[in-house]
């Protein structure tokens, strides 16, 4: 055959590319031709390129290996701008278009001449295992730094520093049967699914749909087989029930056949997404597919023979050579030399003799090998070596030569004499390993089949292996398994599928394989040139035979410890020879030493995929009240308290320049106290309670009594877990006899409501009472301070007066001539009226009382300020004040428990407990630093004794601390190791930058103790 | 991510729907108060941790609200039944293939009895 003329090792017929239509590309700023239907690595194999990349830790040049997934060396970074940057891509997997820009991943300068190289010439011998770990093990303060270096030199890949400018989707699937895989086996499955009217779901990872039946040597119905493949995706296509997901892979196999689908849509087409009529596509979609039954037909990964020096470039595994020549039309060198343990491996050789280049031999580990394609390689005149391996690859940059002895596999040694064969290529095959990553994700353990040399799958309940992917390599057996775990699958989900006529293949009679993985050499293991078992991870047979030698004997350890089967790789190439390696050296069989567990994903997925549109401004869901767009308009700072958005402090700008935190807090908090401020409370949890039981339920699921509140009354009450422990308060209002209005924290409601289903459901599902939330029903209004009643009173037709409408009551009537329910209930310790009115009117009831209140001084204030004035009332917030492990009676709280109530409320029993009883619990207290200038940091830790001998004993935190506009000074909350009795005494505070603050414990009352000014 | 039948809804949602609530058929001692502190530890504090069979309390959380329990493999992950509230589960330990159905239809008869009781307990 002849060669296209700047393509060197292009063949001038054959594959499966289009020879009419030439791609530019770029690779590491070189510019090379290929053509369509190219991917990246058999382009660049066609112009010759050997080094693609420099090894992880040795910086070894490597070159390209395999010709998919499993493709250890061939990473690179794609991008030809800042956006566009996608790293640790293989070239393997990467179709070509017009303009491809592609750099190696590893190599500086660049990977001809890479400085790092010389740590694996000369620092090669002294860089064991653990090396990172032991050289750079001390002083630990320096790790960092020494990690900074390391990763540079070794890196795999860098993100884009800039924007993504592509979009990605999340799609949700549901299918009778998922069939992964589009070789003979998924197809035949998918076919039999499909005409049996299931609803199917076929993906496949390659550009192309068919598998190995895309370089078969066989014919199927007297026709090359991928004919075949062509015809069965074509008939698919067509039908209605089947959806075709190409360039899909399937990453993580979860929980109940929920399997992640990874497509990638525009990525052959173009580095970012191209623009189709106006409208730019998603670059690619992550398929969520909850599938009935599943199919796996991910048939097999070829293992490449470990012997010496196998990492040089022009080493590649034998099934590679075949699917260049065959797909692509490359062949990857001129003179071939190929180490088997196996038959069907003799096809590289027939093809790359069908190019017409010069096979120098096949090396063969067994003895007489006699089958249908041994015979055909004997017929032609290849010469072939029994009994032997390639014990060494020749060569620095590229393949020079191979020496070759006869070896005993057995005895794991060297029979005769090494012959030097000169080639630049070597491939190899040890055999075929079924790929079982996917069926590995559920957990159930791969068992180790003798016959086929290698690992199968266990299978948990509604998924099945096809094919090669359980051992099964033979092409007629694959395709009939197939069909039949087709119809295995449709008739556990109660469906059927009649057996579909099968093409007519012609048999290749193949022998058995012999049992080989690393290739014996003249010097004993460590002493001899590396072997590369993970080439990803630069692990060789050395560091796996230290590795046992350190005692390392389980498998798990071993990876741990060597690297191998880490990174993007997951061990797809290396990991059974690895473990092969370790069973020699534990004088174990291979099922003994076992398998690691393979985890998702199967390859990288670009972040981009998993976020899906979850990202910017619909990374979380924002939650807004009816007053929002108020707020915004009146320069509020926001803070967020789980998904809403509350105004924090609204700044004003005082002669050109905008208030700081403290300054606006200091100012909203004196109004409040000295004239009238507001807030928007409308994020309070609000629990609609009705029914002829909900006055019982109330007293069973908060700690004080409910039995006696009349309608038109408010109390405040605590809610405890059954182990006593404070989980949430708020007050709750009688709207009549068998009807109330629980509130909660902000944070706490859905909490609080699910807690209240829990305790009717499972315990008293004999009450009579229902829960709905009305949160957002209502909106809430605090007008709180001295002028709140003057105010209010000008815009509502309910009575106001002290006495008619006294604390701890609610009224409903108008306000701004709207429907409202008023509650008299004070988180500040001033006058204060919540105004509840249906959430759509809160703006207009809003902007009435802005109207009226600016006479009044009426000031917004946010929750900052609303934290400021209740812990200068010693008004706890749950889970800020409380932990979980805080008691009502560590609150002092003992006032809102009711010990003689007649049910066993939540938490009662527990608070008799020894452990509830301690004097020492921490309870809360109040602190006034001895320094009024100074606020304590929340959070700090309190000491009795600053002189102590570190570690000191820590008895207590600061719970709130802030400044108090009022007092003129700092003040905090704490809980101290029995606080309550240690009134007047002094702890300290050590803080991080060595001062020691001094404070002095008080009540948890600084302002207003009597609690007059609510009362007014 | 688990596949969830919802017992009150009758149809499988995504286990994004559900909160799981920790193991099932924990009843609380009738008579608190007449707890030792051990008794009272032991309802508070300890579970079981099997591998296999274990009954699992859920609620759906973004769906009906309805609390029910699950009858889950811990190895495996197969859910082997969901049930209402109030009701038994089929598959247990002694029987993980399932209780024979006059086993199951005479609990049932036993657990409606003890309903009417405690409402009527209210009522009185």
């Amino acid at each position: 055959m002849s060669q296209s003329s700047n393509q060197p090792n292009r063949l001038g017929e054959g594959g499966r590319i289009d020879r009419a239509r030439t791609l530019s590309f770029t690779f590491n700023g070189k510019r090379y031709q290929g053509h369509a239907g190219d991917i990246l690595a058999s382009a660049l194999l066609a112009n010759g390129v050997d080094i693609v990349n420099r090894s992880f830790k040795y910086s070894r040049p490597r070159g390209i290996v395999a010709a998919g997934a499993e493709e250890p060396n061939a990473l690179v970074q794609l991008g030809s701008t800042e956006a566009a940057q996608v790293p640790n891509v293989r070239a393997t997997q990467q179709a070509l278009f017009e303009g491809l820009t592609a750099q190696s991943t590893n190599g500086w300068p660049n990977v001809q001449r890479d400085v790092m190289s010389l740590v694996g010439k000369l620092g090669g011998r002294f860089m064991p295992p653990g090396f990172y770990y032991k050289t750079f093990m001390a002083p630990a303060s320096m790790w960092m730094t020494y990690e900074k270096y390391i990763r540079k030199g070794a890196g795999l890949g860098r993100s884009p520093m800039e924007r993504d400018p592509d979009s990605y989707d999340h799609l949700n699937q549901h299918c009778d049967l998922l069939v992964i895989g589009a070789g003979p086996a998924g197809l035949a499955a998918a076919l039999t699914a499909a005409r049996g009217g299931a609803r199917v779901i076929l993906c496949d990872e390659q550009e192309e749909m068919g598998g190995s039946l895309l370089d078969s040597r066989e014919l199927l119905d007297h026709q090359p087989a991928a004919r075949w493949a062509e015809q069965v995706v074509a008939e698919l296509a067509g039908r209605d029930n089947v959806t075709l997901l190409a360039r899909t892979t399937a990453n993580g196999y979860h929980d109940h056949h929920f399997v992640t689908l990874h497509e990638r849509r525009t990525e052959h087409l173009g580095e970012t997404a191209p623009t189709v009529n106006g409208y730019r596509p998603a670059r690619s979609r992550m398929h969520r597919v909850r599938a009935g039954q599943v199919v796996l037909a991910t048939g097999a990964h070829e293992r490449p023979l470990v012997y010496a020096g196998n990492d040089v470039p022009g080493n590649l595994v034998a099934g590679a050579v075949s699917t260049y020549i065959r797909r692509f039309g490359v062949v990857p060198g001129e003179k071939l030399v190929l180490s088997v343990s196996n038959d069907h491996a003799y096809r590289a050789a027939l093809d790359w003799d069908e190019a017409g280049r010069e096979v120098v031999a096949i090396v063969d580990a067994r003895l007489a090998p006699d089958g249908d394609l041994v015979e055909q390689a004997r017929a032609r005149g290849i010469r072939i070596i029994e009994g032997a391996a390639v014990l060494e690859a020749k060569g620095s940059t590229r393949v020079s030569g191979a020496r070759v002895a006869t070896i005993d596999a057995e005895a794991f040694t060297v029979t005769g004499q090494a012959e030097t064969l000169a080639c630049d290529t070597i491939a190899s095959s040890g055999g075929y390993s079924p790929v079982i990553h996917l069926a590995s994700h559920t957990g159930a353990r791969p068992t180790w089949n003798d016959e086929i040399l290698g690992f199968v799958p266990s299978l948990v309940k509604g998924v099945h292996a096809a094919g090669s992917a359980r051992g099964m390599h033979d092409l007629a057996k694959g395709l009939a398994d197939g069909v039949a775990k087709a119809c295995e699958a449709l008739s556990a989900l109660g469906l059927s599928a009649d057996a579909i006529t099968l093409p007519q293949v012609d048999a290749i009679r193949e022998g058995s394989g012999c049992a080989l993985y690393q290739v014996p050499h003249e010097k004993p293991t460590l002493r001899a040139p590396k072997q590369f078992v993970d080439l990803q991870n630069d692990v060789t047979s050395a560091a796996i035979e230290l590795a046992t030698r350190e005692g390392f004997e389980s498998i798990e350890h071993v990876k741990r410890y060597t690297a191998m089967g880490f990174g993007t790789d997951q061990g797809k190439l290396g990991n059974i020879n690895g473990m092969a390696i370790a069973a020699r050296c534990l004088g174990k069989s291979i099922p003994e030493v076992g398998t690691t567990v393979f985890r998702p994903n199967y390859t990288p997925v670009t972040f981009g995929a998993i976020v899906g549109r979850h990202c910017r401004e619909l990374f979380d869901p924002e939650r807004y009240t009816a007053l929002h767009q108020w707020h915004v308009e009146n320069g509020a700072e926001f803070e967020e308290v789980g998904q809403w958005k509350r105004p924090w402090y609204f700044p004003k700008t005082v002669n050109g320049k905008q208030e700081s935190l403290d300054e606006a807090v200091a100012r909203e908090c004196l109004a409040v106290r000295e004239k009238v401020g507001i807030l928007d409370a409308s994020t309070l949890g609000k629990i609609d309670i009705q029914g002829p039981d909900a006055r019982e339920f109330l007293g069973r699921i908060y700690t004080n009594k409910w039995a006696k509140l009349a309608p038109g009354r408010a109390r405040y009450g605590l809610m405890c877990k059954d182990d006593g422990m404070l989980m949430d308060d708020g007050t709750t209002s009688c709207l009549a006899e068998n009807h109330f209005l629980m509130t909660t924290t902000t944070g706490g409601a859905a909490g609080v409501m699910e807690w209240l289903e829990l305790w009717h459901q499972t315990e008293w599902p004999e009450l009579d009472v229902t829960f709905t939330s009305v949160t957002d029903h209502w909106a809430t209004m605090t007008v709180t301070g001295p002028e709140a009643r003057k105010l209010l009173a000008e815009i509502t037709d309910i009575d106001l007066d002290r006495d008619a409408f006294t604390f701890m009551d609610w009224r409903e009537g108008k306000v701004a001539d709207v429907p409202a329910r008023v509650f008299r209930i004070s988180f500040t310790g001033e006058l204060a009226y919540e105004i509840n009115v249906q959430a759509n009117y809160a703006m207009h009831v809003w902007k009435t009382l802005f109207a009226h209140g600016e006479k009044y001084g009426l000031t917004p204030y946010g929750t900052e300020t609303m934290h400021v004035l209740r812990a200068e009332k010693g008004f706890i917030i749950a889970g800020q004040d409380t932990d979980g492990s805080v008691t009502p009676e560590d609150l002092g709280m003992q006032w809102a428990v009711g010990y003689d109530k007649p049910n066993s409320w939540v938490g009662k029993r527990a608070l008799s407990r020894s452990d509830t009883r301690r004097a020492d619990r921490k309870q809360l207290v109040g602190l006034r630093p001895k320094d009024p200038k100074v606020v304590l940091e929340e959070g700090a830790q309190i000491v009795f004794d600053p002189d102590h001998a570190i570690p000191m004993p820590m008895v207590g935190h600061v719970t709130s601390s802030y400044y108090s506009p009022t007092l003129g000074s700092g003040f905090a909350l704490a809980v101290v190791k029995g606080g309550q009795s240690r009134m007047g005494e002094t702890v300290y505070l050590p803080m991080a930058d060595g001062k020691t603050h001094a404070a002095e414990i008080v009540g948890t009352i600084f302002v207003d103790p009597k609690g007059e000014r609510q009362n007014v | 991510m688990f596949h969830i039948y919802c017992p009150y809804c009758e149809e499988h949602r995504e286990e994004e729907e559900f909160h799981a609530k920790g193991q099932a058929h924990i009843a609380r001692p009738a008579d608190p108060e007449a707890c030792s502190d051990e008794q009272w530890g032991d309802y508070l504090f300890f579970r079981d941790n099997p591998r296999g069979i274990h009954h699992e309390l859920w609620v759906h959380a973004v769906g009906c609200r309805k609390f029910f329990n699950i009858t889950r493999n811990t190895v495996s992950y197969e859910i082997l039944e969901t049930y209402k509230m109030g009701e038994r589960p089929r598959f247990t330990a002694e029987h993980p293939e399932g209780k024979p159905a006059e086993t199951v239809a005479a609990e049932k008869v036993a657990d409606e009895a003890d309903m009417v009781e405690r409402q009527e307990g209210v009522k009185a």
